[in-house]
């Protein structure tokens, strides 16, 4: 609301913001666009096993030290019930 | 004796290498170590006009390395200080008329002769750069609270890890503390964030750096500014003494950094 109010916010949050993002992409070399089509070939495949939801599955890059790890968040469909035979 | 080598890096050039390699070599000798930096930034030599020795160059790093004059003969002596040589840079080559290998050698010459060597690396993440870690058994990776000097520095820090060459050790140059109160520079805390490394030097922006440099009388011959006391630090910590960070007149910069230690 402050920064609303008096302008922008302080620059040294912008640069602190967007070297988060560059840096990971520097580290994995991994693109935004790489990770999205990641992420469709991760649907593509689980999907031909079990029932999820693709609207709903978010892939991030996460940060631990100087180390990456790819999280992978994968709803999967309520079946209700067991199959019948 | 068994010297140990130091390289500075950054990526970036511009960020301060060749004023800190002058300065904390200067430091350590004022400690009574013996200490030979080394110009690595071939065909860009700047490292001799910093510590204000250009008129005393007869031969250079690749002179010893072609064996055009021995190790001792390219040493330049600085009389200001007990045990403090510099190695210049060749003035008239290219970065390709070393090799990491020639470092290796020559370092391990020098070695036996001085407690520090002290590797001026030239920016860039080439064969200068590849030349002047080669020998290294710490490198301390300089930038600026600033976008660009951060983003090269991870990408150093990351190469160094691929190589072996890691954990560096961060220097954090040019810090103004004002500008951070107001929130327009990236804090301390801010790169260590970013940048997840061990930090061993944060040196303020200090005119007193350019007047040193003006003259070829680096700052931590004296001692008395903020930068050139920040310097003696870094020297203090290379040779293992638990040194406090300074104030910055911000009181609590020294509980925060603190505290964010495991």
């Amino acid at each position: 609301m402050m920064s609303f109010l008096f302008g922008r916010k302080k620059s040294a949050n912008s640069a602190k913001e967007r070297l988060q993002l560059v840096l990971i992409h520097d580290r994995t070399d991994l693109s935004p666009a790489e990770l999205d089509s990641l992420k469709d070939d991760l649907i593509e495949t689980i999907s031909r096993h079990i029932d999820i939801d693709p609207t709903a599955v978010t892939i991030t890059v996460a940060q631990d030290g100087r180390s990456q790890r790819l999280v992978a968040d994968i709803p999967l469909r309520n079946v209700g019930r067991r199959r019948g035979h | 004796m068994t010297g140990k080598v130091v390289t500075i890096a950054s990526g970036k050039g511009g960020v301060g290498k060749t004023t800190s390699v002058a300065n904390i070599s200067v430091a350590l000798a004022s400690h009574g170590q013996k200490v030979t930096c080394i110009d690595g930034d071939i065909g860009l030599r700047n490292l001799d006009v910093v510590l204000g020795l250009e008129n005393r160059i007869v031969y250079d790093l690749v002179d010893v390395i072609e064996g055009r004059c021995r190790l001792r003969q390219a040493m330049i002596r600085d009389k200001r200080l007990p045990e403090l040589y510099l190695i210049p840079a060749a003035q008239t080559r290219d970065k390709t008329a070393i090799s990491p290998s020639d470092m290796v050698r020559l370092c391990d010459e020098l070695r036996q002769e001085v407690d520090w060597i002290i590797i001026d690396s030239p920016a860039g993440i080439e064969r200068g750069f590849k030349n002047a870690i080669a020998a290294a058994d710490r490198v301390l990776v300089m930038t600026n609270p600033e976008v660009s000097a951060v983003r090269d520095a991870d990408r150093v820090i990351g190469l160094l890890e691929a190589e072996e060459k890691g954990p560096a050790a961060l220097v954090i140059n040019r810090y103004d503390p004002a500008m951070v109160r107001r929130g327009d520079m990236l804090s301390v805390e801010d790169v260590l964030d970013l940048l997840a490394v061990e930090l061993i030097g944060i040196i303020p922006e200090d005119e007193n750096v350019i007047v040193a440099s003006n003259r070829g009388q680096p700052l931590a011959l004296d001692g008395k500014s903020k930068a050139g006391q920040a310097f003696q630090n870094i020297s203090r910590r290379l040779m293992g003494e638990q040194v406090p960070y300074m104030e910055f007149d911000s009181q609590n910069l020294l509980q925060r950094l603190l505290g964010r230690k495991k």
